[in-house]
């Protein structure tokens, strides 16, 4: 044991630099892993939280909009009770529709003050101004157009909101950075492990002559292995601790400290789900060190 | 001790066998020379009962055991059993002749108070006393052989294997090793030695096994070198 740990001490020594470089790439590739992931959990949580809200708002005309309300609206005049019928029964006949909720001026300026109690804006608007809305829960939200174009097309409909417009550019950025995190960190990762193959390959060779006398005196497989196996395991256990801290402090900086207390509408990824990613990176760190090594010694250790 | 059964074996890249059809008995406690040209399947001889090398066709048996069955996890334990000499003695020169002998005990794991004992004890027995803590480079080739050779010999194997031991070395210094191998031999250890020495091998007057072109070809009890 004391023969192990003396090796494996001089081995990291005699590998300095090349370990701080194995220990660097760990690190780094290791945190793009880790946002990566954190950015596609974060993804799945906010299209879950919109898909799973209201996916179309179509609002209903007001006497207010005055003279040019915009979509099919006859000027200075609400929606009609026929209107309004029609509408909620073509949705509820639509086969694509899951549910129809009637959003009424009331209820729309309850939420309004809720959402700016304590800004400037409370005042701005009053309940009249406020408009009557269906809101449209679809079955698949990805088949979202048919329903937009008809309820284009029905009378008494100011406008059609689907969130899609809107956040569907969003999705295809967070997508693009979660992609292009995971294409780095992949390519980061082989990076790590074939220069932690090579420093231990490197290693191995330097020592061939002992490895040699060893092999020839009967020394165990396990024996000659553990100062390299530790050597690797002591690289990626930095690497991937660096890794943990890094984004669990990016974690704290970003989301905690940041993101959740100005974007409260916003459901945030949790410590829970940091800690799974967190102990992921680890499991990819240390399974980075020890295969490499099992590689590269493999030469020597062949009886 | 050692028994080869019809053994042939042959390398992947050659047509013609390193060893062909090789049947011969090694009991415990023998001298043997292994003597024929370069090329002509010594090495090959005593890589096999190392268990560096499998078989082609035929088995190799040592104490009883089968090579070719034995988990490659117990290799170690079987050379644990073979000490092994080379031309080129393979110290290591940053140790101590004492860190060179106790490594083969260290690596094995034996306890620090066994090898406290056996170092000394071997060195003695090679005739180094008092050189336990020269470096390799500040000895002789003579010596350099005795250090190798207790570096076989301290954990007390049942056989020892040497490839060529006194090939690096002059006629005098040979026969110091050869003496220190008798008396190693006498305490019951099997030797096997590959050589290419005709003065010791006529001298020595043991066991010969003479192989050409991976045949055996001559099976005689204290033989010389050429064959009469």
């Amino acid at each position: 044991m004391r023969h192990t740990l003396r090796e494996t001490w001089s081995g990291l020594r005699r590998n300095l630099s090349m370990t701080i470089a194995v220990i660097v790439t760990m690190w780094v590739s290791l945190t793009l892993f880790g946002v990566g992931l954190m950015t596609t959990q974060q993804v799945d949580l906010v299209k879950g939280k919109w898909y799973d809200k209201i996916e179309i708002s179509a609002f209903l005309c007001v006497k207010d909009l005055g003279q040019y309300p915009g979509g099919t609206c006859t000027a200075n005049q609400d929606t009609t009770d026929a209107q309004r019928a029609a509408i909620q029964k073509a949705l509820e006949s639509n086969p694509e529709v899951q549910k129809v909720y009637y959003e009424t001026k009331a209820d729309a300026y309850q939420q309004f003050q809720q959402t700016y109690k304590n800004t400037p804006i409370l005042n701005t608007l009053t309940q009249d101004q406020m408009q009557d809305s269906f809101r449209v829960k679809l079955v698949d939200p990805n088949n979202y157009e048919g329903v937009v174009q008809e309820l284009r097309a029905m009378p008494g409909v100011q406008a059609v909101q689907d969130l899609h417009t809107v956040l569907d550019p969003l999705f295809r950025a967070l997508n693009a950075v979660k992609w292009a995190a995971n294409g780095m960190s992949a390519l980061l990762l082989i990076a790590a492990a074939l220069q932690i193959g090579n420093t231990i390959r490197m290693a191995a060779f330097s020592r061939r002559r002992e490895l040699g006398i060893m092999r020839m005196v009967g020394a165990s497989n396990t024996y000659i292995l553990l100062p390299f196996l530790l050597e690797s395991l002591v690289a990626g256990v930095l690497g991937s601790a660096f890794a943990d801290g890094t984004i669990a402090l990016g974690k704290y900086l970003l989301v905690d400290r940041n993101a959740e207390e100005t974007i409260k509408t916003l459901r945030w990824i949790d410590w829970s789900q940091t800690g799974v990613i967190l102990a992921g990176v680890a499991g990819v760190g240390i399974l980075l060190s020890v295969v490499p090594t099992l590689i590269a010694t493999r030469k020597y250790l062949r009886v | 001790m050692i028994t080869f059964d019809n053994v042939t074996k042959f390398y992947d890249s050659q047509q013609v066998p390193a060893l062909s059809n090789v049947n011969v008995q090694i009991d415990k406690g023998e001298f043997v020379f292994l003597v024929g040209s370069s090329g002509s399947g010594k090495s090959t001889f005593l890589r096999l009962i190392l268990r560096e090398l499998v078989t082609s066709r035929g088995q190799v048996l040592v104490a009883g055991r089968d090579l070719a069955r034995i988990h490659p996890w117990k290799i170690p334990q079987h050379r644990r059993r073979i000490g092994t000499v080379f031309q080129d003695f393979r110290l290591l020169p940053g140790k101590s002749v004492n860190e060179n002998v106790a490594f083969a005990l260290q690596v094995i794991g034996r306890p620090t108070s066994e090898i406290r004992r056996r170092v000394p004890e071997t060195l003695q027995t090679v005739g180094l006393t008092g050189k336990g803590d020269r470096l390799p480079e500040e000895l002789s080739g003579g010596e350099q052989q005795r250090v190798a050779i207790a570096r076989a010999f301290v954990n007390d194997p049942a056989i020892l294997i040497a490839d060529e031991p006194t090939g690096n070395l002059d006629p005098a210094t040979s026969v110091g090793i050869m003496k220190l191998l008798d008396r190693i031999n006498r305490t019951g250890t099997t030797v096997i030695m590959a050589t290419h020495d005709s003065t010791i091998v006529d001298q020595m007057r043991r066991r010969v096994l003479e192989l050409d072109k991976g045949l055996l070809v001559r099976d005689q009890t204290k033989g010389v070198y050429g064959a009469s």
